[in-house]
């Protein structure tokens, strides 16, 4: 009976949840678009939820927050209680654990959501109607490439099982520490794929980037418009995705801010709640809340890191800014590539953390100074996520504040909705196909995880609703995106 | 063999000797035969509550941990009939506390959800669950109590009252309001220590006595019941030993690892 664990009855609250979004789009009297804007269902009972539980539970309770990046959140929450249990820097091999886990994470979220959600757009084409973009006709017309998916994702998860003891809502980043290393077996088990994978990502990459450049007018027009770009980077300027210090640049590629430690993040960014929405609109405090507003996640990442340590990502990022001529790339549909980049960094990443041996050591786990509060970032697959608590001498928490990347990106998202509405929608009184999947596809390249707490990617309906000046609806119309394949 | 100190037992068919004086329980462990069990845990005495023992002895339905052996008994422990009690009462367990295995520390060395592996309980009992709110008292600084997950088995009761000299815990209320309280308003203010007997993990077989800054050192698959099933220890005959996967602490010298952001004159960089 080996890791029959966990596989009991669950009662929380927070399986029950189920994320959806949904679009409105208000015309004006001339039928118009006027706006558009993305409602996001966001699971917000979880900050009153982990009041009053212990400091070391937050790491593995943050993990039912979302089913899809449940590592991001995991190692999140273990950084802030690192800095609560007065941790400033971890051993060797815990960082190096930590590190593998989440390079482990962030390529089978971007595998995932390459092949399963772009590739059916890249290959089919996004005005192919919705029943032929989907994983079941890749399966079909591209085998090889979907096994490579299915393949590649697999050994992200297993450096997932490794790292942090299973393959989801494993436990073993603990507050200052790590509770496992990684065994010679472990290590032996995933060094023999690695340079397939590395091999695999870069191929993956090409037709991400072959795609951009010969649809380079399509990629042009297409909910591509000016933002600023944050992210976290090392204090040389090179990509970090697990640690490092905040950039931001504008759109022509000028420094709002660099080398900011995240802890102070007050002081740079504020949030501002708008009437419709749950979810807040965060905006870079000197730039003001009309022009402050910014993107994360890969593409943002491609834009403020000045260069990759690994040396294959780092010739595709070079490529990348040749492309975008050295300024930030605003293209929405940029996305894929820059995913696919950090693909590529990770598997490289991987594999000098497997030839590695600080991994095999012993110490791991630290203990300091206690403090009253925790304050982590890292970037997630989709983008930074902050994670914010404070702990009282009791060791319970009593506060708590999430800025997942989807709410970094909430502008971001909204503006590229209203501007494929504009386009597809303007002078009509009803909600056509085209438009339909050009939303569909706009929102999709944010990658966002709706509400955050949504349980299988492939069930996330998608409405539109039309209104009219009167604010009557007048239309409305609802997209599934597909169920997540199996192996082949 | 029977004689004036032993007698023997037929427990499903399988026959063993007793001591005159064991009880049900005592005799089958020590003849390698589990009887699964919540409330009763060695060197503390039987309290036969949580009937999750039961069995029959000659068609009559007995807690095994308290009933003594007897002449010519015949036993059924591993039949259906009495395996579908105790699943009835493990699941109500389940719905009587607030149980969300995936995110408590004890999983994986918890006996209730060892438990409920052991019975085959797979999914939840159509039965409405009471979702409890309970306050968790944090107040001590070594030991924290969820009661959110106590089975009252009070285990902890008997520890600290007949092993460790003390009165920590006692049962309060009744009925369906029965809880485990403490001595006083909590639990900072009894003379309760981490060195206690009733605070190891042998003790409360749930996640609701909890050792502070403990929680989640073992990893997945290095837990007790990660590679066995609960009462194997006692089919072998090989004891294993509850003890909580240590994991070595270092206490930071600030001189070896200088606060990030800061270079080695503290200078932010
Ligand atoms: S005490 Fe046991 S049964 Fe209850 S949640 Fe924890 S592991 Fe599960
Ligand atoms: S606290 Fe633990 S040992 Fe005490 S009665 Fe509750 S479950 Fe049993
Ligand atoms: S173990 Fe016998 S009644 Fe609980």
């Amino acid at each position: 009976m080996k890791n029959q664990t966990d596989r009991i009855i669950e009662i929380a609250p927070l399986t029950r949840v189920e994320g959806h979004g949904k679009v409105t789009v208000h015309l004006n009297e001339d039928n118009e678009v006027v706006e558009a804007r993305l409602h996001i269902v966001e699971f917000r009972g979880f900050e009153r939820f982990i009041q009053g539980r212990m400091l070391w539970e937050v790491p593995v309770i943050v993990q039912r927050l979302c089913g899809i990046c449940p590592v991001s959140h995991h190692l999140a929450a273990a950084k802030a209680m690192d800095m609560v249990v007065g941790v400033d820097q971890l051993t060797p091999t815990a960082e190096k654990m930590r590190r593998l886990m989440h390079y482990g994470q962030i390529m089978q979220s971007n595998v995932l959501h390459f092949f399963h959600l772009s590739s059916p757009d890249l290959l089919f084409g996004f005005d192919a109607p919705a029943k032929k973009r989907d994983i079941f006709n890749i399966i079909r017309e591209f085998p090889e490439l979907a096994r490579q998916g299915v393949l590649m994702r697999k050994y992200g998860q297993e450096i997932i099982q490794y790292t942090s003891g299973k393959k989801i809502h494993g436990n073993s980043a603990i507050p200052g520490g790590v509770n496992k290393n990684l065994s010679l077996a472990e290590r032996d088990a995933l060094l023999k794929d690695i340079d397939q994978m590395i091999l695999w990502s870069e191929q993956a990459l090409e037709l991400a980037r072959d795609y951009t450049l010969e649809h380079a007018s399509l990629v042009d027009s297409f909910a591509n418009f000016d933002s600023n770009h944050m992210s976290l980077v090392r204090t040389d300027g090179a990509l970090d995705l697990y640690h490092g210090n905040l950039r931001a640049i504008d759109s022509h590629g000028n420094i709002i801010f660099d080398q900011v430690d995240y802890r102070d993040f007050d002081s740079i960014i504020q949030e501002e709640v708008k009437p419709w929405s749950y979810m807040k609109f965060p905006f870079i405090k000197s730039r003001g809340n009309v022009d402050g507003w910014y993107r994360v996640g890969p593409l943002a990442r491609m834009n403020t890191a000045s260069f990759i340590d690994t040396p294959l990502a780092n010739q595709h990022h070079a490529d990348f800014r040749r492309f975008s001529q050295h300024k930030p790339a605003n293209m929405t549909l940029a996305y894929h590539w820059a995913r696919m980049i950090e693909v590529l960094h990770c598997t490289e990443k991987i594999k000098e953390l497997l030839l590695d041996p600080d991994l095999h050591g012993s110490d791991l786990r630290l203990t300091g100074q206690r403090r009253e509060e925790g304050i982590a970032m890292l970037e997630a697959p989709r983008g930074s996520l902050l994670h914010h608590y404070k702990v009282d001498e009791n060791d319970q928490v009593t506060y708590c504040n999430l800025i997942v990347s989807t709410t970094h990106n909430n502008t971001a998202m909204n503006r590229a909705v209203t501007d494929v509405a504009k386009k597809y929608l303007s002078g009509q009184r009803k909600i056509t196909e085209p438009m339909l999947n050009h939303v569909e596809v706009a929102v999709r390249a944010y990658d966002p995880c709706l509400s955050c707490a949504t349980h299988a990617l492939g069930q996330m309906p998608l409405v539109i609703e039309l209104f009219d000046a009167e604010n009557r609806l007048i239309d409305s119309a609802s997209q599934y995106a597909t169920p997540e394949p199996t192996a082949p | 063999m029977s004689d004036k100190d032993h007698l023997t037992l037929n427990i499903d068919g399988q026959k063993i000797t007793a001591k005159r004086g064991q009880t049900l329980m005592q005799a089958c462990d020590a003849a390698g035969v589990y009887i699964p069990r919540l409330c009763d845990s060695e060197g503390l005495e039987p309290q036969g509550s949580c009937r999750v023992c039961s069995v029959k002895l000659n068609g009559r339905v007995v807690a095994a941990c308290t009933q003594p052996v007897v002449a010519n008994a015949h036993i059924e422990s591993e039949t259906e009939e009495i395996n579908r009690y105790r699943k009835d009462l493990v699941s109500m367990l389940f719905h009587e506390g607030n149980h969300l295995c995936p995110i408590c520390e004890a999983s994986g060395r918890c006996e209730l959800q060892a438990m409920a592996y052991r019975l085959g309980i797979s999914q939840a009992a159509p039965h409405p669950y009471l979702e409890p709110v309970r306050p968790v008292d944090a107040s001590h600084p070594d030991i924290a109590l969820d009661n959110n997950r106590c089975i009252l088995c009070g285990r902890c009761i008997r520890a600290s009252r007949d092993v460790d000299g003390k009165h920590v815990f006692e049962y309060i209320g009744r009925g369906i309001h029965k809880r485990i309280g403490v001595n006083a308003d909590c639990l900072a203010e009894t003379d309760a220590s981490i060195d206690d007997h009733a605070m190891s993990l042998e003790v409360c077989p749930v996640g609701c006595i909890i050792r502070k800054r403990e929680g989640f050192f073992a990893p997945v698959g290095e837990r007790l019941y990660d590679t066995e099933v609960i009462g194997r220890d006692i089919e072998t005959q090989q004891p294993h030993h509850h003890s909580l996967h240590k994991i070595e602490v270092k206490q930071i010298d600030p001189a070896d690892f200088p606060p990030f952001n800061k270079d080695d004159n503290g200078d932010t960089v």
